[in-house]
């Protein structure tokens, strides 16, 4: 699989991510080095194995279903650029 | 060309958890903005989802509700894209590998004559959390965002596509709503948001096996406004092909006001998430104990009930039926039956009188006026004989007014039944004596005129002569 710019830039837009021409070539050739390297991985036979979907092998821990969080709404909007009416505010959405 | 529509539904229902999918905030419904909103659901830098053991047990019940396969091993992943009510920029949601598999839920479709059970197959049901909530007009250029909902737990139910009806695709809706709360996962506050379903709706001609292009109907949350999105969007489709056109594959939404669809501003690159597996969440690994353990826990799930009401009671097919189609109802069911009363008649009164008095008050059954005992105590007097059927619907009615207790109501209204085979007697001789035409009518052969003498000694007794024993001793005393 190889890339052009033109994937790089749509990759970087759907990740929100604003770059330059000049920065796309590199990444361009980071990603390619990559992907090169997963190519030569797929080399190895795995069939049979299930593949992982976490680096250890340990399954997940559940929390009882009991509430623990308090109001702070104060403390968290102290830091938002915006409020109102205990809304933060945001760039009109249109839908 | 004769058209088929074939259709698949999406659900998403609110979990009936005390907390947050990954956190200890609450979920609890119309709280102030943001008053439920923690460090998790604001997604501020460094925090760790931990996910709620009660959401999982939601989702096996689920899975054990419609005989499904339940995951011993799935996999929490990352659905990436950019919205203001999604903080984190994705949603953790289940991809590849759901807690729920294959599974099937038999529902009913029409009334009477021409109804039909139909198979409607399940393709998957995965955990997820919900977005938050824009708010538009609270100030000029500007959205207002509330995070009370951002991370409230989500099983979506996805089915095949194995309805070809408006009518089908309903009657699942409808089932798949009573069962989620016969289970006691999600309220079913279709108002709140509760209970959301997203209509994916496609036609082709009749005998065609391919799937024609698809339109999703997004958020529906009224059966009713499902039923017309999706007999527009068939409509709109056929005459859209039948003129030469073609279908996109579009998200649409339903205007109430207009009846119609329309298809929202496709977002661009919508459909590009790019899932991958959540490196903050480990796998969720289900037991078979875990299962057993939901098992135990579970109510009889309503195919059982009917079956048993069916068996024991000897109810019907159809009356096993509408009795099992909310807990509700079976509940208040069951309960007139424990406090004495004759299944079948509790079952005449629950369906009849009953539910066409809270259909007209628009009244959940648990609402009811009349508690179990009280139905029960009113059918043990038809069954006695102390009152005629006419004289309980009176009772009934009394009753629902909040007049009293069956027994006091028969005493104040003077309903009690007459069965003193004497006083009757004297009832029928007087009838006889006075409609002397008829009872020569009836010996010349007109069967009629029996029933017109037995209306005239019911009238002369007032209504309260047991019928039966005026039918008999009407028969005695012109040796019919």
């Amino acid at each position: 699989m190889s890339l052009n710019s033109a994937d790089i830039k749509r990759i970087a837009h759907l990740a929100r991510i604003e770059v330059s021409d000049t920065e796309a070539e590199a990444t361009l050739t980071k990603l390619t080095g990559i992907l090169g390297l997963i190519e030569q991985m797929q080399a190895v036979d795995t069939k049979g194995i299930i593949p992982m979907s976490h680096s250890q092998d340990v399954t997940q821990r559940l929390r009882e279903d009991v509430v623990t969080e308090t109001n702070q709404r104060e403390l968290f909007q102290s830091i938002a650029p915006a409020v109102e009416g205990g809304l933060y505010l945001v760039p009109k959405v249109i839908e | 060309m004769e058209w088929e529509v074939v259709i698949g539904l999406e659900t998403h229902t609110q979990l009936q958890t005390k907390t947050k999918i990954f956190s200890g905030a609450s979920t609890a419904f119309g709280s102030e903005p943001n008053t439920q909103a923690c460090v998790v659901s604001l997604a501020l830098p460094g925090v760790l989802p931990v996910l709620n053991k009660e959401a999982v047990k939601c989702a096996i019940k689920f899975g054990l509700a419609v005989n499904a396969e339940i995951a011993s091993r799935s996999v929490f992943a990352r659905k990436n894209y950019f919205y203001p009510d999604l903080p984190k920029g994705y949603q953790i949601s289940q991809y590849e590998l759901p807690v729920v598999g294959k599974g099937s839920m038999t529902i009913q479709v029409g009334s009477g004559d021409k109804a039909y059970e139909k198979v409607i197959n399940i393709t998957r049901a995965h955990l997820e959390e919900d977005a938050g909530k824009s708010v538009h007009g609270a100030q000029e250029g500007m959205s207002g965002i509330d995070l009370n909902r951002a991370g409230t737990p989500l099983l979506e139910i996805v089915t095949e596509p194995d309805m070809r009806s408006a009518a089908e695709a309903v009657a699942y809706a409808k089932k798949l709503h009573d069962l989620v709360q016969w289970i006691g996962i999600c309220d079913g506050n279709m108002q709140e948001g509760s209970f959301r379903c997203d209509v994916n709706v496609s036609v082709r001609p009749k005998g065609s096996e391919k799937l024609g292009t698809r339109r999703e109907i997004k958020n529906l949350n009224s059966f009713k406004f499902m039923q017309q999105a999706i007999e527009y969007e068939t409509r709109w489709q056929i005459e859209t092909l039948e003129d030469g056109g073609t279908i996109q594959q579009a998200t649409v939404l339903f205007n109430p006001d207009t009846g119609e669809t329309r298809a929202m501003r496709s977002k661009e690159e919508a459909n590009d998430y790019r899932y991958f597996p959540d490196p903050d969440l480990l796998p969720l690994a289900i037991s078979e104990s875990d299962i057993s353990t939901v098992k135990a826990d579970m109510p009889e799930l309503p195919e059982a009930m009917k079956a048993r009401f069916e068996a024991q009671y000897g109810l019907a097919h159809y009356d096993a039926n509408a009795l099992t189609s909310s807990r509700g109802t079976a509940d208040y069911f069951v309960s007139t039956v424990e406090a004495g009363s004759d299944a079948k008649l509790a079952a005449n009164w629950v369906m009849g009188s009953v539910s066409a008095k809270l259909n007209a008050e628009d009244k959940e059954i648990s609402a009811s006026p009349i508690s179990p005992s009280a139905l029960a105590s009113l059918i043990k007097r038809i069954q006695d004989g102390t009152i005629s059927n006419n004289a309980a619907k009176q009772v009934f009615e009394a009753m629902w007014a909040g007049e009293g207790d069956a027994d006091s109501i028969i005493e104040s209204k003077g309903l009690k039944q007459v069965s003193d085979s004497g006083a009757i007697e004297a009832i029928v001789d007087e009838v006889l004596a006075a409609n002397v035409a008829m009872v020569e009518e009836f010996k010349a052969g007109k069967e009629k005129a029996f029933n017109a003498l037995v209306g005239q000694a019911m009238k002369a007794s007032k209504g309260k002569a047991n019928p039966a024993q005026v039918n008999e001793i009407l028969k005695k005393k012109l040796g019919a």
